[in-house]
């Protein structure tokens, strides 16, 4: 596992660079930011970004289970979502790794042996991408979710305190028992 | 099969990087989940505003009078000449930059437009062009531009993506306070009829009703009766709370959305509770009002003339009921008017008596003006007095952070008090890193009428600042409640808990206050006030 090793050996690096690439996804001024301010909570998104891609790179390399993946993938994915993003956009940075790892390698990457590593490399690198873009939807899932409970929470529980909602009480009147749908094989009976 | 694009034509679509134009030529693109639907022109003509009409943000005519520059510039013209500070604004920004990364859209959005000193920049731009010389002589040199549709535009989606929080204002070193600049830019857009309905129908329902929802004064009292029973419920005591009385001590007034939403009912059950307790043990006499019944003041969101209405209602309940001062609830905006504009605006209420706690004989001296009394300071005074019987184990469940809304931090400086009172009425407190809270708060991205569904995606990414300081803590200390002393708070916070941090909830501090009172003659109490078992009840 050659290149595994080289990834390794220069990880500071290819991360660095994986990063500058991402942020470049975001106007100039907004790039210079998510670069600039270090602190966690001033800046969450660089600093989201930057843990995130570092452990995506370690995944990469070592291998880890799909939890572990959605842990580090998913803060990364949440904030795009909501950016003024497409689909693509949101999600296409994991491909840029590829590139970045090709041009820093390109020597390497003659041979033969490590040419059969960098493809499957590249193989899981277009997995991760299609993870993120599972989290991706589900997090447009959940934003119109909220959106709809909000609504919902709003105007229900408003009605219900009011007294317009009326549950089924626990005990029936006969009057209203539900009639039991008939069973299959139960019709002749 | 010729019509079929070649691989390299479909890939050509996904374009990775943003425009690197210069900010005046990149144009303003309306992005759906962005922005608040228009105002209902009905509400609109309700207040006698101008212009109110049908509009649609994302449609390309948005069928403005035909003088709509004369009258923007007029209107830019008078504010100018009213309002020193506005002037001030608009001329001392030497664009150091100081503001730029402190705002919670800009950090949570990416967009550069939302860092605060380009947003006011959007209307300087246009200040220069028509009110200074450099501008008119030199035009985009000098930084102007000229009023057009688009410029309209951008200022529009732009001013309705900022909440007034003011955090930018503690980091520019010449005081400008760009939420002033955003209130005036709002003033404008009312001039030709461009508000959006998550204000001016609740306006419209407060001026003519009483409050944002336009319930009447017998629901009103309908649902503060639910509560009644709720709580005898709980607790096995009936309170009697008084409605619209004539001589009582005390005119509370709080934010209507604390008797119609959750979880701000539970805090209005926890007023009840309070009252109550006040009244039996030091026969303190409070008075809800069905006419005051909204504490909150959308008016702030769209002029100085509709705010000085919407507050003037409650002075005047408090002259004709005769009381001696005024208690507030737990709101965010309502304090913000009362602290920085009511004194000069409908004040100094001098009909009312300086406010002192007939309890403890505290005189607020801060509310020596407004004649109004924030219920956090209320409560903490009486704790300090040893004036309330309290067992904060009852709220052992909950592990608490606070989040300082940003109307009472920074616009009344109300720092220390609601975390007083968390400490006395509860066991477990954890603070957020410190850039997150007090004066630096990060806003729930959802005030100053931004609190709508449409807008979603603005309010969560608004949010992120600050739901990833409450992760911080969640993750670190397993906080699971977040309290806040702002109705908007209450009704925002969840949902944006529910993208960000599942499992943390939200409620208010007065909640926490009633479910620790210990009131004379109650029954054994097995649940807190949202029914949910009290620790070491779980089993009841």
């Amino acid at each position: 596992m050659q290149l595994n090793k080289l990834l390794s050996q220069r990880k500071a690096d290819m991360v660095k660079r994986w990063f500058d690439e991402v942020v470049k996804t975001y106007p100039g001024e907004t790039a210079q930011f998510l670069k600039r301010q270090k602190n966690q909570f001033a800046n969450p998104v660089g600093s989201t970004t930057q843990n995130g891609l570092e452990a995506l790179f370690d995944v990469l390399i070592q291998g880890g289970d799909s939890e572990a993946v959605n842990s580090f993938l998913d803060p990364i994915i949440r904030i795009r979502a909501l950016q003024n993003f497409t689909p693509s956009q949101a999600t296409s940075f994991i491909l840029f790794l590829k590139n970045i790892v090709k041009e820093s390698f390109r020597k390497e990457i003659a041979d033969p042996q490590v040419m059969e590593e960098y493809l499957e490399f590249t193989s899981r690198v277009d997995d991760l991408c299609l993870t993120a873009f599972d989290i991706y939807a589900k997090c447009r899932e959940t934003l119109y979710q909220i959106q709809s409970n909000e609504m919902r929470n709003r105007t229900f529980r408003a009605f219900e305190r009011a007294g317009l909602v009326k549950d089924i009480p626990d005990e029936e009147s006969p009057c209203l028992r539900p009639v039991k749908p008939p069973v299959s094989g139960d019709c002749n009976t | 099969m010729s019509d079929f694009p070649k691989p390299d034509q479909l890939l050509s679509n996904i374009d990775r990087t943003p425009p690197r134009t210069d900010w005046m030529d990149t144009p303003v693109n309306i992005r759906k989940g962005m922005y608040c639907y228009a105002a209902n022109p009905k509400s609109v003509e309700y207040t006698h505003l101008p212009f109110p009409h049908q509009w649609n943000p994302t449609e390309e005519d948005w069928h403005l009078p035909e003088n709509w520059k004369e009258i923007l510039h007029e209107g830019f013209k008078v504010r100018l000449e009213r309002f020193r500070s506005f002037k001030i604004f608009m001329d001392i920004c030497v664009r150091c930059g100081a503001c730029a990364d402190k705002c919670h859209f800009f950090i949570g959005t990416g967009d550069p437009k939302n860092m605060p000193v380009l947003r006011a920049e959007l209307l300087r731009s246009v200040y220069r062009n028509d009110f200074t010389l450099a501008g008119k002589l030199l035009g985009r040199v000098a930084g102007a531009r000229p009023m057009t549709m688009d410029v309209l535009k951008e200022l529009w989606y732009y001013f309705f993506q900022c909440t007034e929080c003011r955090r930018c204002s503690v980091f520019c070193p010449y005081g400008i306070d760009t939420a002033e600049i955003t209130m005036m830019a709002r003033e404008l857009f009312n001039l030709i009829g461009l508000n959006i309905d998550w204000i001016a129908t609740p306006v419209a329902n407060c001026y003519r009703t009483g409050n944002h929802l336009g319930i009447q004064p017998h629901a009103f009292k309908d649902m503060l009766d639910f509560f009644v029973d709720d709580i005898e419920e709980i607790t096995g005591i009936r309170v009697e709370p008084n409605f619209n009385k004539k001589g009582a001590d005390i005119l509370f007034i709080t934010p209507s959305g604390d008797v119609f939403a959750d979880p701000g009912t539970y805090t209005c059950m926890g007023y009840l509770l309070l009252f109550h307790y006040l009244k039996e043990v030091y026969g303190l006499d409070v008075t809800w009002s069905t006419y005051a019944s909204e504490g909150g003041n959308f008016g702030s969101f769209t002029s100085h003339e509709m705010m000085k209405r919407l507050n003037s209602k409650m002075y005047a309940e408090a002259k004709r009921l005769g009381v001696k001062w005024i208690l507030g609830g737990e709101c965010g905006h309502m304090w913000r008017v009362i602290n920085q504009y009511m004194g000069t605006m409908n004040g100094p209420a001098d009909f009312l008596e300086d406010p002192v706690s007939p309890i403890t004989g505290t005189l607020f001296e801060n509310a020596r003006s407004t004649k109004m009394v924030h219920i956090s300071e209320f409560t903490a005074d009486l704790i300090k007095h040893g004036k309330l019987n309290l067992d904060p184990s009852r709220n052992d469940n909950l592990i608490l952070t606070f989040h300082d809304s940003c109307n009472p931090s920074r616009g009344m400086g109300m720092l220390d008090e609601p975390r007083y009172v968390i400490q006395n009425v509860a066991n477990h407190f954890y603070e957020m890193p410190p850039n997150t809270i007090r004066e630096q708060t990060f806003c729930c991205g959802s005030g100053s009428g931004l609190n709508a569904g449409e807008d979603m995606e603005l309010r969560m990414a608004g949010g992120l600042p600050r739901a990833n300081a409450v992760k911080y803590v969640h993750e670190k200390h397993g906080v699971n409640m977040l309290a806040t002393i702002c109705a908007i708070d209450r009704a925002a916070l969840p949902t944006l808990m529910d993208y960000w941090v599942p499992g943390v909830g939200v409620t208010g501090v007065t909640e926490m206050v009633a479910n620790a009172l210990i009131l004379p003659g109650e029954g054994e109490r097995t649940t807190n006030l949202r029914g949910e078992p009290l620790p070491g009840m779980e089993d009841e």
